[in-house]
Parts: C-alpha cells; sequence; structure tokens
C-alpha cells in the first residue's frame, strides 16, 4: 500500500465523512425512529404504524392529504410561475438600453435575501392593510382593509406562492441570463434571415438552448418549496397546511407517538422529491441519448 | 414628384414615433417591474421608520426611529448625544449579540468548510477515480433533499450522542450549543463550497505546482505562492456563499439550538409574531444588510454556471 494510494482517499474523507455521519446518518435514524425504533420509551420492534396513522387514520388523514394536495399545487405553481416571469423579465433585460446595471442589479436583488424575510415582506405588502391595500386604498378602489382580497394566510396558498415566486425569479433569472448570455444572438439571427418570426424564435431556437439549465433549476426550487418550513409557517394558516409544518408540528408535540408521527411525514416529503429527482434524470438521461 | 417625397417623409416620421413610443412602453415595462420586484424591501424601509401609519396612508405623515430605539441600537429620543449612544451599544442589545453570533457562526462554517472542502474539490475537479460518481452523489444528495428530512433525526442523534460522550467523561454539549449549530450548518453549506472549487480545480493547471517543486519550494510554499492565487477568486466567492447560506439558517439553527442559540434568523422569526410592524422590518434590514453586501462584491464574479449560483437556491 503506497502514499499515493491514499491520496485520493484523505482528500476525500472529511466531507464524506461530514455529509455521511450529519445527512445520511441522520436521514437512516429519522427513518428508523418513523418505524417506532425509540429505545427509551423502550420501543425496538419495527413497524409501519406511524405511516398507516398519518396516512389512513380517521385522526390525521383529512390533515395529511389536504396537506399533500397544497404541498404539490405549491411547489408546481411557484415552479412554473416563477420560471415562465423570469424567463420573460430576462429576454426583456437582454438588450442594451440606459440604466441596465441598475435593472439587472434589482432584478437580482431578492437572491441573496433570506426566504424567511421575503416571507415576512410578503405579509407587510400583501396583508390586508399592507401596502398594495394602501394604494388601493389611496386610489379609491377600496374603502377599507377588510375589501382587500386575502392573500396572505389563505386557505389557498397564494400568499406562499407569491413569496416563492419573488425569491425564485431572481433565482432563475440569473441563470436564464447567463445562459443567454454565453449563447449570444447568432442562432435567432439566423433562424431570423429564414423568416422566423418572434414568436417562433423563441419556441424553436431560445427556449431548446436554455431548456437544460432551466430543468435542473426547477428541479432545486421544486424541491426546495416542496420542503421549506419558514415560508409556510409563516404565510400559511393551519388548514390544509403545508407537509414540512405539518411534521414538525408533530415532531415538536410532547406526546413521544406524535413523534414517530412527525419523522415518518419528513420521511415521505424526502421519499417524494427523491422519486421527482429520479423521473427527471432519467428523462433527461433518455433525451440526452436520443438527441 | 413633391407628393411621393412627402409620403416617405411622412412615412419615417412616423416609424420615429413608432419607435419613441416603442422604447417609452420598453422603460415603463421595465421601471414597473423592477418597482414589484422590489417591494418588499420597500415596505420594510417605509415600516422600519413609520410612526402612527393610518389606513389608507402609502406615505406615513409622521416618521419616527422608535422601532431603532426599541431594539437598543439608538438612545431614546431626547437623549441624543454621542455618550448615551456608546452606552446603548456598550450594554450590548439582545440584537447585537444575535448579529454577532450569526456572524461568529458563519465564519466557524466558511472556516471548517472551505479547509475540508478544498481537498475533496482537488481530488473531484482534477482526478478520475474508482466511485467518484458514488461520491459525487453524496455531495450532491443534501443539495436536494429538504433539510426537514434530516433535521428531525439529527435533532434526536445530538441529544444520543451528548448522552453518550457525558458517560465516557466528555461534556461536549452539542445540542443547543454554538458548536453544534456550526456543524449542523456544514451540512447545506459543504455542498457549495465543494462544487464551486472542483469547478476551479476543473480548470487548473496542477504543472506549475510542480515546477515550483522542482525549484525547491517546500508544499507550504507551493500553497501560498502558486495554488492560492490561482484558485483565489472561486475561493472568494465560495467563502461568500458558505457564509450566506449559514446566515439565512432558520430550522436547523432552531431545532439543533434548542432555543438556546439565538441568531438573528430565529429572533426575527419570534418576532414576527409580535404584530410590531416597525420591530420586524427594522430587524429584517440588519438582517439582509450584509446578504445585499454580498451580491453587490460577488456579482462581479458570478457568471451563472458556477456551481456556486446553485447557492442561492438554498438562502
Amino acid at each position: 500500500m503506497s502514499w499515493e494510494r491514499l491520496r485520493i482517499p484523505l482528500m476525500l474523507g472529511p466531507t464524506v465523512l461530514i455529509i455521511l455521519v450529519l445527512f445520511f446518518g441522520s436521514l437512516g435514524f429519522g427513518f428508523l425512529q418513523s418505524l417506532g425504533f425509540q429505545p427509551q420509551i423502550g420501543n425496538t420492534d419495527l413497524n409501519f404504524d406511524a405511516y398507516i396513522s398519518v396516512m389512513f387514520s380517521e385522526e390525521h388523514s383529512r390533515r395529511f392529504w389536504a396537506g399533500l394536495a397544497l404541498t404539490f399545487w405549491v411547489a408546481i405553481a411557484s415552479t412554473f410561475i416563477s420560471a415562465a416571469l423570469a424567463i420573460a423579465i430576462a429576454l426583456l433585460l437582454r438588450r442594451t438600453f440606459f440604466g441596465k446595471r441598475l435593472a439587472v442589479f434589482l432584478f437580482q436583488l431578492n437572491l441573496p435575501i433570506p426566504h424567511l424575510v421575503i416571507a415576512i415582506g410578503m405579509l407587510l405588502v400583501f396583508s390586508q392593510s399592507g401596502l398594495l391595500s394602501r394604494v388601493a386604498g389611496e386610489l379609491g378602489i377600496i374603502s377599507s382593509p377588510r375589501d382587500f382580497p386575502v392573500l396572505v394566510r389563505d386557505s389557498s396558498g397564494i400568499g406562499i406562492i407569491l413569496a416563492y415566486v419573488w425569491k425564485e425569479i431572481a433565482f432563475f433569472g440569473i441563470i436564464v441570463m447567463a445562459i443567454l448570455q454565453s449563447l449570444g444572438e447568432d442562432y435567432e439571427a439566423v433562424a431570423q434571415s429564414l423568416g422566423a418570426n418572434r414568436w417562433q424564435r423563441f419556441r424553436y431556437v431560445t427556449l431548446p438552448l436554455i431548456m437544460p439549465g432551466l430543468m435542473s433549476a426547477s428541479i432545486i426550487v421544486f424541491a426546495f418549496t416542496f420542503g421549506t418550513y419558514e415560508v409556510p409557517r409563516i404565510l400559511g394558516i393551519r388548514f390544509p397546511e403545508m407537509l414540512p409544518v405539518m411534521a414538525l408540528d408533530f415532531f415538536l408535540n410532547p406526546d413521544l407517538n406524535a413523534r414517530a408521527e412527525g419523522m415518518a411525514l419528513s420521511i415521505i416529503i424526502a421519499v417524494i422529491v427523491l422519486i421527482l429527482v429520479l423521473i427527471y434524470m432519467y428523462i433527461s438521461a433518455r433525451t440526452i441519448r436520443k438527441g | 414628384m413633391a407628393d411621393v417625397a412627402v409620403k416617405e417623409l411622412a412615412s419615417s416620421d412616423r416609424s420615429v414615433t413608432k419607435r419613441a413610443t416603442g422604447r417609452t412602453v420598453f422603460y415603463i415595462t421595465v421601471i414597473v417591474m423592477c418597482v414589484i420586484l422590489v417591494l418588499p424591501v420597500i415596505a420594510f424601509f417605509i415600516n422600519a421608520f413609520a410612526f402612527r401609519w393610518f389606513y389608507p396612508q402609502l406615505i406615513p405623515n409622521e416618521w419616527s426611529l422608535q422601532a431603532w430605539q426599541r431594539l437598543g441600537l439608538l438612545p431614546p429620543a431626547g437623549q441624543w448625544s454621542l455618550e448615551n449612544l456608546f452606552a446603548q451599544w456598550a450594554s450590548v442589545p439582545e440584537v447585537v449579540r444575535a448579529l454577532g453570533l450569526s456572524l461568529w457562526i458563519g465564519f466557524i462554517v466558511t472556516g471548517i468548510s472551505i479547509v475540508t472542502g478544498m481537498p475533496a474539490a482537488r481530488a473531484l475537479g482534477m482526478y478520475s477515480f474508482r466511485g467518484k460518481r458514488l461520491v459525487e452523489f453524496i455531495i450532491i444528495t443534501p443539495t436536494i433533499v429538504p433539510p426537514i428530512a434530516f433535521s428531525l433525526g439529527l435533532n434526536i442523534n445530538f441529544i444520543r450522542w451528548d448522552l453518550a460522550l457525558q458517560e465516557a467523561g466528555i461534556n461536549l454539549g452539542l445540542s443547543g450549543s454554538v458548536l453544534g449549530v456550526s456543524i449542523v450548518h456544514l451540512v447545506p453549506v459543504m455542498p457549495y463550497v465543494v462544487l464551486t472549487l472542483s469547478g476551479v480545480f476543473a480548470n487548473y493547471n496542477a504543472d506549475f505546482e510542480s515546477q515550483a517543486r522542482t525549484l525547491g519550494a517546500g508544499p507550504a510554499r507551493t500553497f501560498w505562492h502558486v495554488t492560492f492565487p490561482a484558485i483565489l477568486p472561486g475561493l472568494f466567492v465560495a467563502c461568500l456563499f458558505a457564509f450566506l447560506v449559514s446566515w439565512s439558517q432558520y430550522l436547523l439553527t432552531f431545532l439543533i439550538g434548542q432555543g438556546r442559540v439565538i441568531t438573528l434568523p430565529i429572533m426575527l422569526f419570534s418576532t414576527a409574531g409580535s404584530g410590531n410592524n416597525a420591530l420586524i422590518a427594522a430587524l429584517s434590514l440588519i438582517f439582509i444588510a450584509p446578504a445585499v453586501l454580498i451580491l453587490l462584491v460577488s456579482s462581479r464574479y458570478l457568471s451563472g454556471e458556477s456551481g456556486a449560483v446553485g447557492g442561492f437556491g438554498r438562502v
């Protein structure tokens, strides 16, 4: 065994060890606990009781399925809306104009602002006595805060979606702008000289070129919006509530049985996200091979 | 003849006005869009300085520094003096303590993640070896799987490890301590550090190192005079992202800190339920200031394709 053969394992060791122990170790232990493994109260036989209880018991099932539907709805809507708006804005900001640098800076301003802060910002902007309600009031469109529609802490997750859209537009934006910049405008110019109109140039030239980058960003955004706690905690309500909030709610319950259910919920979230990522990777690998 | 010329003039005139309207529409669209995107920040600034802001006033009639005084950052009204200001700060208000703690944890996490992540990034960026894809998978997975999935188990694990260590006579105290919180922040931070730096090392030419070695430089000098300057821009971006990701963590700090590690996000979250909008807005401004600063500094280095950008998705 020479020193050279140990070099790469030694270089990788600390990082891999940190992630294996802290991340995979905890994920695995959380899974064990979701199966009812709680040695401190003498439970060592494993079963799926917590999963069955969360998903099918009379007590929790309504809350779970409504929460699951809301979680999917919020994650899908946020991802699509922010991706579409980011593409539109990135295309708009592509030309040169006076003040472009300022516009691009403001476009990216929300990028480093934590989700928690954006969620609080949504409260100040969209609540019934918030900034927008005041604008409507000053314009005489509404006469009291109660006339303003309920956009935060609402039952269909609009406030949560708004927060994610504000935040992820900037995230998609920086990625789309970088791709557009590296592509240049040559492909579109060729398409134009061949007679393609503006829509055709976008649909058949630009969009396919930015699609790979857009898809991997979408995966990150979808997984994030599916599993984040703070935003739905601040902008959501008790019923229906998104799964991460529900999971923590169970987990922090003093009743130790509820803890297994909280763990089960967090594992369900992880499994759904992982399945979707695997499907995506399978599809993209196939399309690349075809292409 | 004159007729045609007039017509041509008229039509070129029309196209000029058309272009001018087009430009006006473009500018209005851009301005409206920018205002909408920064609405939350605008709301923070108004709320943080508003006083008796009655509905439906859009701009408050009265302004005040009340929120900043309540946070203990400014002396109370009527007692303005430099001395009082120093006295205020010397008593270390809660928000200053939280700010300091957030910064401190951010620095520790950045330091550890860079020192452990750099060799790994070098191995991934410069060599091919058996099991490389598995290692990449292990490092990338935490960026996709939601933190809630591992943080619940980790919370219990830390308590168990603490108990086990106590029995062995070591009182480390991972749960509820700054050390524990810093260690946990490594999970979301490490992947981005490794991804960013491995991108840097993939474009790095190690021949210069062997030249330096041939000329008699030891490993430390080689690193300091050859490797370090070459990777500096990427290293800089990696540090900023490591700090930013740590800076913005709420859930992990909350679960592992057990309410005993009060960083800025923890303080902001507990204030969010208070209903005091001025206070909430002032705290939010304090919380986002370093983040915006980081954007200003790093935008020069962000190509959008470097692994670092993914880090923004985690903030």
